[in-house]
């Protein structure tokens, strides 16, 4: 049994970098990640962490300064946000490709302009072909697991890749709850020390790392780039259920499944609003809708398989997005599931494109999605991207009297 | 599950307060959210923060829009903003208050009405208008949702060493003296 305590997501991300025994830390603070500097600060300061702490002056240069760590074997860990990832590029994108095992929370928020410092997702989707692992979480418990869990993946030798721990800035980073701490001789146990060797900062034997590499080896370079992403997908789901037996939490593996097995429709979501869409079903199905919701995990490597599978047999999906992909005017899971099922025939499926500059999502949003979902199942027509906030959703207009029912769940 | 919306200005401690009503909850076996509404905080503008409490995990990831009640930490706000919209039936109102309020002078759907002069308190003893443990501890009177040693035992674990003290003494006072009147039973007198 662990300690029971309260904490917001940023101290669980703290936390987890603390029982993961990291030993070098760079980051410079930005909101919504700033606790997260702050917490990692005070326990290095208070010698709860043995690490070096270096106060850089850009996240460009807190990045670089973990990549020199990996070379000399530390576990290192940083976090960012927004325009605090935007100045962080340079480095970002070479951090996948030397194949480093850093773990970065990503404190997800709206990019700038318009200006702002709201929540949003709009500046983890858009490095999601950064080659970096993207997990996304739902409550601050899973903030803790996952960044501990994080390094186990990403320092695989058949991964061997940087993970993104992704939480929603302000509706996790700043919301405080009830959270297990493990206990470190348990994580200990589950963690072993990192053993980097693919790349060594070691005088005796001198290694060129990163040279100048054209054509066909770069061509191989990336197969297998693109290789490990698809192997962490294993990786996932082993240490998914090492965790479960170890500590008895299941947040998933590249996807978590609520409610599914008897389900006529799905909503697919991810980050917090999924905790919010298990009460609107729960709602819902009371109704007499039998909805269901797969979450996405794992945004990078996609659950291709898991979604065909999970999805395939529904009668229609409803996507709920915090973000916007610029490809076709829909949400990036709607984008991605389209991508998964790779043109082949597929459920009809709706977007919901909410939350955006720090709004919630609420439960009545997220109720409406259902209805309308279910709307389209029975065969109805309903526009493909509901923008909530900016297009009216007249829902008692859609339902016959004789679907009474399920309009009463939501008019 | 409840929720409550609290009312104060920056620098009040409502986010602080939100804070610690949570960490006693959970210290009660149950379990708590507390969320600031997020903005550009600065000292002296009005800013709200929500606590939910439940006996099972909480599963939403939203602010509170219909809150079971509302614990305002500024006099000043009582008059300035509509702070009982979307109380539900059977509410209660926490008022930090000089006024003689009674149930007459608030939405019916309020069913328990707690006022305390906190400011007086706060300038007692912090000698500056820091009223959110004592506002805590009138909630815990008037409400039972949470209880006073838990409040106080949390205020020992969480709070800096230096205002512990202060702080215990302020959440004793603002338990024992809050005026607590309801719709549906009689006037129950400071202990």
């Amino acid at each position: 049994m662990g300690k029971i305590d309260v904490l917001n997501g940023n101290k669980a991300a703290a936390w987890g970098a603390k029982l993961a025994r990291v030993s070098l830390l760079a980051a410079y603070p930005i909101t919504p990640q700033t606790p997260l500097v702050e917490y990692l600060a005070t326990f290095v300061a208070e010698g709860e962490i043995d690490a070096d702490l270096v106060e850089v002056e850009s996240e460009h240069t807190a990045l670089s300064v973990l990549q020199g760590g990996v070379f000399a074997g530390a576990r290192t860990f940083t976090g960012t946000s927004s325009q605090g990832l935007a100045l962080m590029y340079e480095p970002y994108i070479r951090t996948s490709t030397m194949r480093l095992p850093i773990v970065m929370a990503l404190v997800t928020r709206e990019v700038i302009s318009p200006q702002t410092v709201w929540g949003g997702q709009q500046d983890a989707v858009t490095v999601r072909e950064a080659g970096w692992i993207q997990i996304w979480c739902e409550s601050n418990q899973e903030v803790l697991d996952t960044v501990v869990q994080a390094y186990k993946i990403a320092e695989n030798k058949g991964v061997l890749l940087p993970v993104n721990v992704c939480y929603d800035g302000f509706s996790l980073s700043h919301m405080a709850e009830r959270v297990d701490i493990p206990e470190q001789e348990k994580v200990d146990s589950f963690l072993p020390k990192p053993d980097i060797t693919h790349v060594k900062l070691d005088p005796a034997n001198p290694m060129s790392v990163d040279p100048l590499t054209a054509g066909p080896m770069l061509t191989e370079y990336r197969h297998k780039q693109v290789t490990a992403m698809n192997h962490a997908k294993k990786v996932i789901e082993e240490v998914r259920q090492e965790w479960f037996q170890l500590f008895g939490r299941d947040h998933g593996g590249m996807v978590d499944v609520y409610r599914m097995e008897d389900a006529e429709i799905a909503i697919v979501c991810m980050g917090s609003p999924a905790g919010t869409a298990r009460v609107a079903i729960d709602e819902m199905r009371e109704h007499g809708i039998k909805v269901g919701m797969v979450r996405i995990r794992v945004l990078r490597p996609f659950p291709v398989e898991e979604m065909k599978t999970l999805l395939s047999g529904v009668k229609a999906i409803g996507t709920i997005d915090r973000n916007v992909s610029f490809a076709a005017g829909y949400g990036t899971s709607y984008l991605e599931l389209l991508t998964a099922f790779g043109g082949k025939s597929m459920p009809p499926m709706i977007d919901f494109i909410g939350g955006l500059g720090g709004s919630d999502v609420t439960l009545e949003q997220i109720k409406q999605a259902i209805v309308l979902t279910q709307y389209v199942a029975n065969g109805g027509e309903y526009r493909s991207v509901t923008w909530f906030g900016l297009d009216e959703v007249d829902i008692e207009s859609l339902f016959e009297d004789s679907e009474q029912e399920a309009k009463e769940g939501i008019v | 599950m409840k929720q409550i919306r609290f009312h104060g200005r920056g620098g009040q401690g409502a986010v602080m307060a939100s804070e610690l009503l949570c960490h006693a909850l959970v210290h009660e076996g149950n379990y708590g959210q507390s969320i600031p509404a997020y903005g550009f905080e600065r000292r002296g503008a009005p800013l709200e923060a929500f606590v939910k409490l439940d006996n099972k995990p909480i599963r939403e990831r939203t602010q509170v829009y219909e809150p079971d009640g509302i614990i305002v930490l500024d006099s000043s706000l009582i008059a300035q903003l509509p702070v009982f919209n979307g109380i539900q039936a059977n509410g209660f109102a926490i008022l930090n208050t000089r006024k003689k309020m009674t149930l007459e002078d608030i939405p019916e759907q309020v069913d328990t009405l707690a006022i305390i002069d906190a400011n007086r308190i706060a300038l007692d003893v912090f000698n500056a208008p820091i009223t959110n443990t004592i506002l805590l501890g009138a909630f815990s009177q008037a409400t039972k949702l949470v209880s006073l040693q838990s409040l106080s035992e949390c205020i020992e674990n969480y709070f800096p060493k230096k205002i512990v003290e202060k702080n215990l003494v302020a959440v004793a006072r603002g338990y024992n003296e809050v005026q607590v009147v309801t719709r549906s039973g009689p006037i129950r007198k400071a202990e």
